[in-house]
């Protein structure tokens, strides 16, 4: 049997493979005494593209690498097609990883870059210079084939990374903030084309970031991370609507989502300095208790945008003009929330400012932190 | 008066007289640096090129009977040229084992955390600080019993005491310049460790293999007392020559000094090809 029917064979049970999944059961990861990853229970469909979504040191990297069998758990099981794969070294999985750094080998030209896995396999050398060459067209490296990674641009190198990554046909696909080293321009171009590169690939693919916009622009589903645990996973749009907690709210808002505490009694919720909000949307009909409301930044209004507005009283401590917004950086009664107006707005640091709560758009959580109710699907975007 | 000067002053740009002192007299320092550091040199060259008698008769910047009978002695005598052959073959053999020794150590402590690593590898350097002499009573003992004395590899071996730490420091720098990564994406792709380790990895750090090397190479050439110790006449080394031979017919200085200067070359050799890596060794403050 020649390799080339080998890496064929592998390929044809890869497509007869029925409801390939990833799943982790009661993962945790602890480096001595720290616990990098806690009790994370994960299930992943195949063709399925999941966003990991979580700050810088949630631990995004070491479950990717976990995922990958880069690390092995110190507790639970990584299980691929419902086998225990937990102690299968990395070599002997159908995995493919891109890395935030763009990591190519550098004595290598790019063709033997996009290549290396291919040979590895021992793949025929003519199925290896299709391939690479579809990878690379795909990539839109072609014309840089012979020259090596050090003399790319930072784009075309992470390309590179990219294609090895997608000339493998790996069955997981990890790609590691892919795009965060990137300059403005060349991730907003790359990011449009990676959805398609993904569905054209049919792995699971597994995205992590730090920018909620990324998952809402990727789609698919999408697994909020903090400090070491999934908060939440579901679809995309789902969890971005109803965040299951403070945490998951808090994890896909950019800026992050403004908090305040409050009390509901006799019909309406009273806010710290006296001010009070009617029962209307998730508001109504919440029974008496501490709560505390949350606010995306361009839910705090900087004029009215309805009859049930509430005014609040706040104070400017920075504003950040973008150009076609700006984000108002505001003092609340101990509390720092953030603003997002359109248009440039100049004020002054330190001057007292009135903003305006809708509620009919707060997410109202309870002492735990859980969601008691979220916006209608209209009012929450 | 005043005019004349201020005319003067207009007429000569600030830059251009600033330009001019800088070439006036800043090539002054480097100059007699560089002079200081060739005299010796030059002399040496000087008198392999004269006759003993020239050298102890008479004081001559340049040679007046100019002879390679000195170096024509070195090449012809056996005990002279299987000096520089035994030094040749236990520096190399040093070298070889030194790097090949170092290159997984060095691996090990720039990649892995282990119990102590921060410990282990400060006593290693350690190594390099003891002197050669306080080792060469027990080498001595310990290679007479069981064979070794005068042998090629009981110098090298010897040697390795302390040009493995000195390999091992400078391996592990240029081993932390490529990130793990790299060896992550190879074990992804497929990659087993041994194919990783010399497919990738090697050929990355090639340029820090070359400077250790060098240094094994050269601190290995140039070390007499542990070399002279260990050996008596199959593997003496060619310092040991040198020092040996100026009692056997009155002060052979002609040969001694043509001795001297050829064992500047293989330095000079080796420090040709390394002298770019040694350069980013300096940057990544190993060397």
């Amino acid at each position: 049997m020649d390799a080339g029917t080998a890496a064929h064979r592998r390929g044809f049970r890869r497509l007869t493979g029925i409801a390939m999944t990833l799943e982790l059961r009661n993962v945790t990861k602890r480096v001595e005494a720290e616990t990098h990853i806690a009790d994370v229970s994960l299930t992943l469909a195949r063709g399925s593209l999941n966003v990991l979504l979580g700050p810088t040191l949630s631990g995004k990297t070491t479950l990717l690498r976990l995922m990958a069998g880069l690390d092995v758990p110190t507790q639970g099981q990584v299980l691929v097609n419902g086998q225990d794969v937990t102690d299968v070294p990395v070599q002997k999985r159908s995995v493919a990883m891109v890395y935030q750094q763009f990591i190519n080998f550098p004595n290598f030209t790019v063709f033997e870059n996009i290549a290396s896995p291919l040979r590895v396999a021992g793949v025929a050398s003519a199925e290896i210079d299709r391939r690479v060459r579809d990878a690379a067209a795909l990539m839109r490296l072609d014309r840089f084939l012979e020259r090596y990674p050090l003399e790319l641009s930072g784009g075309q190198q992470q390309r590179t990374a990219l294609a090895r990554a997608v000339v493998k046909r790996a069955e997981l696909l990890l790609l590691d903030e892919p795009l965060a080293n990137l300059d403005y321009k060349l991730r907003e171009e790359l990011r449009e084309e990676l959805p398609k590169l993904f569905v054209e690939i049919g792995a699971i693919t597994v995205y992590a970031t730090a920018e909620p916009s990324d998952a809402l622009l990727l789609g698919g589903n999408t697994a909020t991370l903090s400090e070491g645990r999934i908060t939440q996973f579901g679809k995309t749009v789902d969890v971005y609507r109803r965040p299951n907690d403070k945490a998951t709210a808090d994890v896909f808002s950019d800026p992050p989502m403004n908090f305040i505490a409050a009390r509901i009694t006799g019909g309406k919720a009273h806010l710290p300095g006296g001010t009070s909000l009617p029962a209307r949307g998730p508001l109504a009909g919440l029974p008496d208790g501490e709560i505390t409301l949350g606010f995306r930044a361009n839910h705090l209004y900087l004029r009215a945008p309805g009859p049930d507005a509430v005014p609040v009283t706040a104070t400017v401590a920075v504003t950040e003009i973008t150009g076609s917004e700006s984000f108002v950086h505001v003092m609340h009664e101990g509390s720092r929330w953030v603003a997002l107006a359109h248009g440039i707005h100049e004020l002054n640091p330190g001057a007292p400012v009135e903003l305006y709560l809708d509620p009919n758009r707060v997410f109202v959580f309870g002492r735990d932190g859980r969601l008691m109710a979220a916006p209608a699907i209209a009012a929450a975007a | 008066m005043t005019d004349i000067v201020a005319g003067r002053v207009a007429s000569t740009p600030v830059a251009a007289r600033r330009v001019r002192s800088r070439v006036g007299f800043s090539w002054i320092v480097p100059a007699l640096y560089i002079f200081f550091l060739l005299v010796p040199i030059y002399w040496l060259l000087n008198m392999s090129f004269k006759t003993t008698n020239e050298i102890l008769g008479s004081f001559s910047l340049w040679p007046r009977e100019f002879t390679f009978a000195n170096y024509a002695k070195i090449v012809s005598d056996p005990v002279w040229y299987n000096g520089y052959l035994n030094s040749i073959l236990y520096a190399t053999l040093n070298t070889v084992i030194s790097v090949s020794a170092a290159l997984p150590a060095a691996y090990a402590f720039s990649r892995y955390r282990f119990l102590g690593d921060k410990h282990l590898f400060f006593w290693l350097l350690t190594n390099r600080m003891a002197p050669p002499a306080i080792f060469a009573l027990p080498f001595f003992q310990l290679y007479s019993s069981v064979g070794l004395f005068d042998t090629h590899i009981a110098v090298a071996l010897a040697h390795c005491l302390f040009n493995i730490p000195l390999a091992v420091w400078i391996l592990e720098g240029f081993m932390s310049g490529v990130p793990k990564e790299i060896d992550e994406t190879a074990y992804v792709d497929g990659y087993s460790f041994q194919r990783f380790f010399f497919k990738i990895f090697i050929p990355l750090i090639a340029g820090g293999i070359g400077v250790a090397a060098f240094f094994c190479f050269m601190f290995s050439w140039v070390e007499l007392l542990l070399a002279k110790t260990l050996t008596s006449v199959d593997a003496r080394p060619i310092a040991s020559v040198m020092t040996r031979t100026i009692s056997i017919s009155g002060y052979e200085l002609g040969v001694l000094a043509a001795a001297g200067a050829l064992t500047i070359i293989p330095g000079a050799i080796v420090i040709y090809f390394v002298r770019n890596y040694i350069a980013k060794g300096f940057a990544l403050g190993r060397v």
